[in-house]
């Protein structure tokens, strides 16, 4: 263990720096993408066309390497923060249209009407109906887009030192100490998997009316013949 | 609009066209990395995902797997195999495969959940095996989703087969990596692009395939 947490100097920061850099690297993205994808999903839900050449160009945004991506926007944003954060806001919406998109449309037509008839405008039943039903659907998505955003970031190692704890896997290659590279590693996945954690939670805080199960997806699994052969008598 | 300059030139320069570091022989390299680590992810991720979603157990399991899998840096997994192996393919390998066998086995796993359980009742009625049941009944039902997910681990490993070049493999990345060390940004944007027409192409790989084997009933159906 001699050197685990001992960070070379030049990345001047301590290893906690390092882990604070690195989640304000990944999650701002997140959130970002978020803000980003509730009204183009929005879009795709009430303009049924706009959907696919949306999942399209998402898509092929997606492919692009962020490595790539990276340098090209060096040009215009230079070796900051901020040319590591755009590509990665960019790949969560490939991951949030969807999950937002299904979520919205999983609501039921009726509840729909139920709540049109009780008075509710557009906006207020998109916030106060909609988007609560959506919640499970949602954070599905934000789970899978925050892990892999905490596992992009390294890549901006590469270009002059934007990766945060992915830093310390140039400096394990420069100065040949491998412990560096199982250091970034484990705390990259240990971190991924304590947001994803709280993720969970959060979903759990939101959604009190959902049946306590460790299910991430709201999809109805097969129901149980016992409650179907019920249903068939109370008829 | 220089980043279209930047294509224009690229894919016009003859000398880009032949020899070991021409467009066709690195495609060739790019396509032989995605092929392999798509089929051992498939080999990983659909047999676990096809039995496990048959008798709805596991689930939970499985995604917690899968987490586990998305949690694992795949860049970080490269440096530390180079550092532990030295140079070599299964180093990038691994990599790959951790990060296609999580959407392969979560989507096959919850198609096969979601396949209406009345036919498969009826099968089971007939005295079908749960094997036969498994391939004859499920597998053509859930076969679109299945695709679907086979689909994104193929973008996601097309797009990041291009890490093979940071340890000094071929593939698209040559450009990307070698274009960055030499401030060429013009073979940078054009590796870029070339992976990005990749994916495209990928894409209309997975829907001809969808239209081939899925039974049209089902496509109807969805």
């Amino acid at each position: 263990m001699n050197g685990f947490f001992d960070i070379p100097s030049d990345l001047q920061h301590t290893w906690l720096g390092l882990i604070g850099l690195h989640l304000r690297e990944a999650l701002l993205p997140v959130l970002a993408g978020l803000v980003i994808a509730l009204p183009l999903s929005q879009l795709c839900v009430r303009f049924r066309w706009l959907y696919p050449p949306v999942l399209w160009v998402t898509t092929v945004l997606y492919a692009i390497p962020s490595l790539a991506f990276f340098v090209v926007l060096i040009d215009y944003t230079g070796q900051t923060e901020l040319t590591v954060m755009i590509p990665l806001t960019v790949y969560t919406l490939v991951i949030l249209v969807p999950a937002i998109v299904d979520g919205v449309r999983s609501v039921p037509q009726e509840t729909l009407a139920a709540s049109t008839a009780m008075g509710f405008g557009p906006v207020r039943r998109y916030v106060q109906v909609q988007l609560p039903i959506a919640v499970p659907a949602i954070i599905a998505g934000l789970r899978v887009a925050t892990v892999s955003s905490i596992s992009l970031v390294s890549v901006g190692a590469l270009i002059g030192n934007q990766g945060a704890l992915g830093n310390l896997l140039n400096d394990a290659t420069i100065y040949n100490r491998p412990e560096l590279a199982w250091n970034a590693v484990i705390t990259m996945a240990v971190l991924a998997l304590l947001v994803d954690g709280l993720l969970v939670v959060l979903r759990l805080l939101l959604t009190p009316w959902m049946p306590r199960r460790a299910h991430s997806t709201p999809k109805a699994g097969r129901p149980d013949p016992a409650a179907l052969a019920l249903e068939d008598t109370a008829r | 609009m220089n980043i279209l300059n930047f294509i224009s030139n690229f894919f016009s320069d003859s000398a880009h066209w032949h020899g070991y570091d021409g467009i066709p022989t690195r495609v060739g390299e790019h396509v032989q990395y995605t092929l392999e680590a798509l089929a051992l992810a498939a080999a990983i991720g659909l047999p676990v995902g096809l039995v496990t979603g048959h008798y709805g157990r596991g689930g939970n399991a499985l995604s917690l797997l899968a987490t586990a899998g998305r949690a694992l840096p795949t860049f970080g997994l490269l440096v530390l195999m180079t550092l532990s192996l030295g140079f070599g393919l299964i180093n990038v390998m691994i990599p790959l495969v951790v990060l296609a066998v999580p959407p392969i086995l979560v989507t096959t796993y919850e198609a096969m959940r979601s396949v209406d359980p009345s036919p498969v009742d009826a099968a089971r009625g007939m005295g079908m095996h749960e094997a036969e049941i498994l391939l004859r009944v499920e597998l053509p039902v859930a076969l679109p989703l299945i695709l679907g997910g086979l689909r994104s681990a193929a973008i996601q490993i097309v797009s990041t087969a291009t890490i093979a070049a940071y340890v000094s493999l071929g593939g698209l990345g040559r450009y990307i990596v070698d274009g960055l060390y030499q401030r060429n940004y013009e073979k940078v944007v054009g590796g870029a692009a070339l992976v990005a027409l990749m994916a495209l192409v990928t894409l209309a790989v997975f829907g001809l395939i969808t239209r081939l084997t899925v039974s049209r009933g089902v496509l109807r159906v969805n």
